[in-house]
């Protein structure tokens, strides 16, 4: 039996096609859908958008406290409805390192290595369907909450053709897609879900109040340029004073995206598995 | 056919693999052999483009993996059976490493029944046994209907039937003209499947053979012999280049002679002969023997480490 099943299906799979970066996409699309952490992550992420926007948009301009810690209360409308963003890119974060320190954790790297051996397709292949996907879902999400937060909030709320508006919804979607690229591109430089989780968060959440606290008053020109900093700029209706315009916050953050995918492909080229 | 040459890997100051040089031929099964720890599967990963040579070549069908366009269709590799997402079901896992190579579905189907895996094709892999995953690693490197096959340990976990079952498949998948580049580091079962032999140990290469001839040049034959006359027969056998070895009152191993010209001497002189065997050392004897001073992690007797 076994002779017969290797030799007939010799045939089968003739002509013999070539590896290229639209069926290693395929292949990423089949991995990203067929484990359950891609749906859960999705779930929450959206859950939490959506949730915690309705929740702020329901108390925005009642005078009541919003909870949370006193200095964040949302100042305008379209923050209020957005103010989940923070909690959804901890499950969008954390989507993005499972994808690429998920096969580090199982080994499965080595398997797809064998049918990738020239390595980079795997990387840009992940980063195309994740990017995708995620930009999709977050985006959606992001209008149906601020949409939805605005018709809570009635009279004060804001409207779609506002200045700004726009931008800010479409680069919360931005926002929360690159983060899970930062997670994507730290879970290939550390090949540890827990490691590139634990930097990911520190570099998003904490980094810029650390800085506050450490960095002397002479340089804190600097603070705007932290990644969380440069995502509120481009996330946010208006620019407080000392951050970056909407446009340079953007290519701050990109420029930190680069940064770290370019390391990881340096770092999946040339080591072993 | 994989061709290695001069290929050596080191981790700092330790060496995994020390200058090997060999060539894989297709058509036949070649076992790759050595204790723990002497640098098969590093070699085998070498191979395939996972680690990077310290210094040297290795080629699979006249090229390093990593050039060929068609990689899955020129070698096949189970390399470690945990080589795979536990999350993903088994259909899924081969799915997505049949479409980087544009390899149709029906072959997925057809892998998952040649390992015999179709009733759990649609579980998670992280539930499946040491033998199950094995079986998956096995589909996984057949999936292209690659003209190499490299199999590290894969008869690790499986049960007798599965053991039986991998001999036939290498076999055959040698018949069909493929090259099949097994490891082991047992010489038992080496002996059952393969025609040619790699021994390696601590990274360098000890023999590169065929299994015949493994087999003469590691260890003596030797003649066991019993006789009420010892004394007699001892001086009769005793000189240059004939050991005479007592083992018992009156049984001897004799190596240098062969058993009709120690009957015969017998007979000349008028000595009974009560018993002459000619004791063969089994392979894994052999093996033991060529590998005793490559042993990476060598177990001592505690009277024999003082």
């Amino acid at each position: 039996m076994t002779t017969a099943a290797t030799l007939e299906t010799a045939a089968t799979i003739r002509p013999r096609k070539h590896v290229n970066l639209a069926r290693v996409v395929k292949s990423e699309w089949i991995k990203f859908w067929s484990v359950r952490s891609t749906w859960i992550t999705l779930v929450v992420a959206v859950l939490l958008l959506v949730g915690f926007g309705l929740l702020a948009s329901s108390m925005f301009g009642d005078g009541s406290d919003p909870g949370g810690p006193p200095g964040n209360e949302p100042t305008d409308p379209v923050g209020a409805s957005l103010t989940g963003t923070n909690f959804a890119m901890l499950a969008f974060g954390t989507l993005g390192v499972l994808v690429m320190a998920g096969e580090y954790g199982t080994g499965m790297i080595r398997s797809s290595i064998t049918a990738v051996p020239r390595r980079l397709p795997l990387l840009w292949a992940k980063i195309a369907v994740f990017t995708v996907v995620v930009f999709t879902v977050a985006l959606a999400a992001s209008a149906v909450v601020f949409t939805a937060g605005q018709a809570v909030i009635g009279d004060g709320g804001a409207s779609w053709s506002d200045p700004g508006v726009a931008r800010a919804v479409i680069g919360t979607a931005g926002l929360l897609t690159g983060s899970g690229l930062l997670g994507l591109g730290l879970g290939a430089l550390m090949r540890s879900t827990p490691g590139a989780i634990t930097t990911l968060f520190g570099v998003m959440f904490l980094l810029a109040m650390v800085a506050a606290l450490l960095v002397p008053d002479s340089w804190s020109d600097a603070v705007q340029y932290l990644p969380s900093e440069a995502g509120d700029a481009f996330t946010a209706v208006t620019q407080a004073d000392g951050t970056l315009s909407p446009l340079a916050g953007l290519a701050v953050f990109g420029g930190y995206i680069a940064a770290v995918v370019g390391a990881a492909a340096w770092r999946i080229k040339r080591s072993d598995v | 056919m994989i061709e290695v040459h001069d290929l050596t890997k080191r981790y700092g100051d330790q060496t995994a693999v020390d200058g090997l040089t060999f060539t894989v031929k297709p058509g036949i099964v070649t076992g790759f052999l050595g204790p723990n720890g002497a640098g098969k599967s590093t070699t085998m990963r070498m191979i395939l483009g996972l680690d990077r040579p310290t210094s040297g070549t290795a080629t699979v069908n006249g090229r390093p993996y990593a050039d060929h366009p068609d990689p899955l269709h020129q070698a096949g590799a189970l390399l470690d059976a945990k080589s795979v997402h536990t999350g993903r079901s088994a259909y899924r896992h081969l799915h997505a490493l049949a479409a980087t190579t544009g390899i149709p579905k029906s072959r997925v189907d057809e892998v998952i029944d040649i390992v015999g895996l179709h009733q759990v094709a649609r579980k998670r892999v992280g539930g499946f046994s040491l033998g199950m995953g094995q079986r998956l690693g096995i589909a996984s490197a057949l999936l292209g209907d690659p003209d190499v096959v490299i199999l590290d340990e894969p008869t690790n976990g499986l049960d007798p039937e599965g053991v039986l079952w991998i001999r036939n498949l290498m076999r055959d998948l040698a018949a069909q003209g493929r090259t099949v580049f097994v490891s082991s580091h047992l010489m038992s079962e080496m002996a059952l499947t393969a025609e040619h032999l790699i021994v390696i140990g601590k990274g360098r290469m000890i023999a590169d053979t065929s299994v015949s001839g493994f087999i003469e040049n590691a260890a003596n034959e030797s003649v066991r012999v019993r006789s009420p006359h010892a004394n007699a027969l001892h001086d009769l056998l005793a000189g240059p280049g004939t050991t005479v070895l007592s083992v018992d009152r009156g049984l001897f191993e004799v190596t240098g002679l062969t058993a009709e010209a120690i009957g015969d001497r017998a007979a000349a002189a008028g000595i009974a002969i009560h018993e002459l065997t000619v004791v063969r050392p089994s392979l894994e004897e052999a093996f033991m023997e060529l590998t005793k001073d490559a042993v990476e992690y060598q177990s001592t007797l505690i009277g024999e480490a003082r």
